[in-house]
């Protein structure tokens, strides 16, 4: 059953899930009510893959994550305020209302924002790992993407770049079984992705995405290779996109017998049904859990539509970056406001990503429980 | 103290960058041990080891997406194309990536790309490009064009340490060209990004014109002034974004009349960018029409007869200027 902190861990582990699961309702409910204002991408079912993944991470590790990786962004401390401010398109969100989703990082803070070409932010990842190998750090990335990024040049440049470099680069592919309306069989003609890794010199593997625990094993046994300075690894999540690719698509083409079995495997029940069986979760610890999820959303919601609308005005402002010193992020000083990539040069003022107060990192996947 | 050519002032301001600040390095393709297509970077794995001087594999996207990744983390990568025209092939990375950083999530990319453009070696449809039309067009991005040995290294240290991707398109035909060696400052210099230089002054007309069209256009006001008594005054741009403006309309309130020369394609090129600022701006003080001279509306071609046809020379300006003189 685990000693105390490794159950607190486990439970912490369901709250992301939880909270992410939460926030995604939220923001869907927002869309009808026609608050908010743009597409709308979720990722119901990928939670074991998003928060498991990122739960293996340490100080200094970065994430460059994709689009549907909420749970990666709170796990490495993006604040449900901010994802909020961005849905509602605020003059104070992290994008100052200038883009939306989840295109939000804090690069103090190990989180590259990406952009909607996916695969693109595989490349960049590369440029943090080239960065980390320059200056002889032992941390590394973790840099997802799903299965229709894993058709694309960039993907490809970039498994091979970083096993050549020998970069520290954990990849994840969370392969949700439709690049939009797109299956995986007129995707790709290989039965797992993983094995993509091998053409490239690097181990793969394929694991269920939607067993958090199998995840996070996966995940760690990925991270130990990195961290053993032996290039990068790559694990794909198996896992399935139980709603359309936007809340606009209502995923008519996906077969409902395919649907209800994957329903059925939801990660969040399984892992509830896991922790209550060891009793791990009780009655109590899921009231206190739903109570803080529900308060958090509720809170980053009132925030964002409190938080004011942009001004038109500022719409052609900062452009361009303003001359004067850059810091080498993640080392000593790097913080301090002389640098121009200190604070957000927009506002003056830190970046607003980043709420501080969530930031964790679990650095071992109790063993025992891994039975499902 | 030896005169350099072109060629040289590129590859000592990439070496003294280097030396100067830890955050600076060199990838791409056969920069490292081969010392690059065009030997910028002879010697420069000896100097300074593989770490900082990347020989990548065939792979544009992972080399402009690797240096947008370090330049978020306050490296300051010079991302070399092996000939301009490969840009294409890491479009995505420079227009969407690392353009739209900084407006969007506060994060500046201190990135420079840079690389040989331009045609008249014979280099054909995909060795001749001259591609700064896509990147002008594009806000976030700032587009510099030496056409001197001095600028070719003042410009490229400015972009090293600017804070902003930084477009540095050097022209390969300027490379070796003996009447461009020149003596250089021995000690550290930039040429500021944004501002143009009156090449040759005039009363009669101004050339607007970059990189190597400067040296055709500078052949050309000669000629006037030899055959036809006119003085024309020749502004090199030398960065096109940030683009002098004031430059441009200083010199046009004085002559009057106006001749937009560059090598890329006439159609959406950086010529009609001009053409639309000098008519909205200047209207009232223009006595002739605004006249371009710029390569046709084709693909760059191979053969030396179609390549001469292509491409804007003395004799071409010549035509357009009388022309407009005449007006």
């Amino acid at each position: 059953m685990g000693s105390g902190r490794e159950r607190e861990d486990l439970l912490r582990i369901y709250y992301f899930m939880r909270l992410t699961r939460a926030m995604e309702d939220r923001t869907r409910t927002l869309f009808l009510q026609g608050r908010v204002v743009g597409g709308v991408y979720t990722a119901q079912g990928h939670e074991a893959t998003t928060v498991g993944a990122a739960m293996m991470l340490g100080e200094g590790d970065f994430i460059v994550p994709q689009h549907r990786d909420l749970g990666m962004h709170l796990v490495g401390g993006t604040s449900p305020r901010a994802v909020m401010c961005q849905w509602l398109a605020r003059g104070n969100s992290p994008t100052l209302g200038r883009d939306g989703q989840l295109h939000i990082g804090d690069i103090h803070h190990g989180i590259v924002p990406s952009i909607s070409m996916l695969g693109e932010s595989l490349p960049v990842a590369c440029g943090i790992g080239l960065t980390m190998k320059m200056r002889k750090r032992s941390t590394l990335v973790l840099a997802s993407c799903g299965d229709g990024a894993a058709n694309t040049g960039p993907f490809h440049e970039a498994l091979n770049f970083a096993s050549v470099q020998t970069l520290p680069i954990v990849f994840v592919i969370e392969n949700n079984g439709y690049a939009y309306s797109t299956p995986n069989n007129i995707e790709f003609a290989i039965e797992n992705l993983s094995d993509r890794a091998h053409a490239y010199g690097m181990p793969g593997e394929t694991v269920d995405g939607n067993d958090v625990i199998g995840v996070m094993k996966a995940v760690r046994r990925a991270v130990e290779h990195v961290r053993s300075g032996k290039g990068p690894a790559l694990v794909e999540c198996k896992t399935f996109r139980v709603r359309g690719h936007s809340e606009a698509d209502k995923a008519e083409y996906v077969p409902k017998e395919l649907l209800e079995e994957w329903l059925k495997k939801d990660p969040i029940k399984r892992f509830e049904q896991y922790l209550t069986e060891e009793g791990i979760l009780t009655g109590a610890r899921r009231t206190e859990i739903e109570e803080k999820v529900k308060a958090t959303v509720d809170d980053a919601v009132r925030f964002a539509e409190q938080s004011p609308a942009p001004h038109p005005e500022t719409v052609t402002d900062y452009v361009f970056a303003p001359d004067g010193p850059i810091a080498i992020i993640g080392e000593p000083g790097a913080e301090d406001p002389r640098y121009v990539n200190a604070l957000d040069t927009r506002t003056g003022k830190p970046f607003t990503t980043i709420s501080g107060a969530q930031a964790i990192a679990l650095n071992t996947v109790p063993e025992e429980v891994g039975r499902r | 103290m030896s005169e350099v050519t072109y060629l040289e002032a590129i590859s000592q301001a990439i070496r003294e960058e280097m030396r100067r600040d830890e955050a600076v390095f060199l990838l791409g393709e056969d920069v490292g041990l081969y010392g690059g297509a065009f030997k910028v970077s002879a010697g420069f794995l000896e100097e300074f080891g593989p770490e900082r001087v990347i020989d990548t594999p065939m792979s544009e996207a992972a080399i402009i997406g690797s240096a947008v990744g370090a330049a978020l983390m306050g490296m300051r990568p010079i991302a070399e194309m092996q000939f301009i025209d490969f840009i294409a092939s890491g479009f995505d990375q420079i227009i969407n990536m690392a353009s739209k950083m900084y407006w969007r999530a506060g994060m500046p990319v201190p990135m420079v790309i840079r690389g040989p453009s331009g045609g008249g070696t014979k280099g054909g449809p995909f060795h001749s490009a001259s591609p700064e039309a896509w990147f002008f067009h594009t806000p976030g991005i700032k587009v510099v064009v030496p056409a001197t040995t001095y600028d070719a290294k003042g410009l490229l240290k400015a972009a090293v340490r600017d804070n902003n991707p930084v477009l540095y398109l050097e022209h390969k035909l300027l490379y070796r060209m003996p009447e461009l060696r020149e003596e250089l400052p021995e000690e550290d210099y930039v040429v500021p990004l944004g501002k143009a230089i009156i090449r040759r002054e005039g009363e009669d007309m101004t050339i607007l014109t970059y990189g190597a069209m400067v040296h055709q256009s500078l052949r050309a006001a000669q000629t006037l002034e030899e055959e036809d008594d006119l003085e024309v005054e020749v502004l090199d741009l030398r960065s096109l974004t940030p683009l002098d403006r004031e430059a441009i309309l200083e010199s046009v309130k004085r002559t009057n009349k106006v001749l937009i020369v560059h090598e890329d394609t006439l159609t959406g090129g950086i010529g009609a960018e001009l053409a639309a600022i000098l008519a909205e701006d200047l209207f009232e003080y223009l006595d002739g029409p605004i006249t371009r001279v710029a390569a046709p509306d084709a693909p760059f071609p191979y053969a030396p007869p179609l390549e001469a046809a292509y491409l804007p020379n003395e004799e071409k300006i010549l035509t357009a200027a009388r022309q407009l003189a005449a007006y």
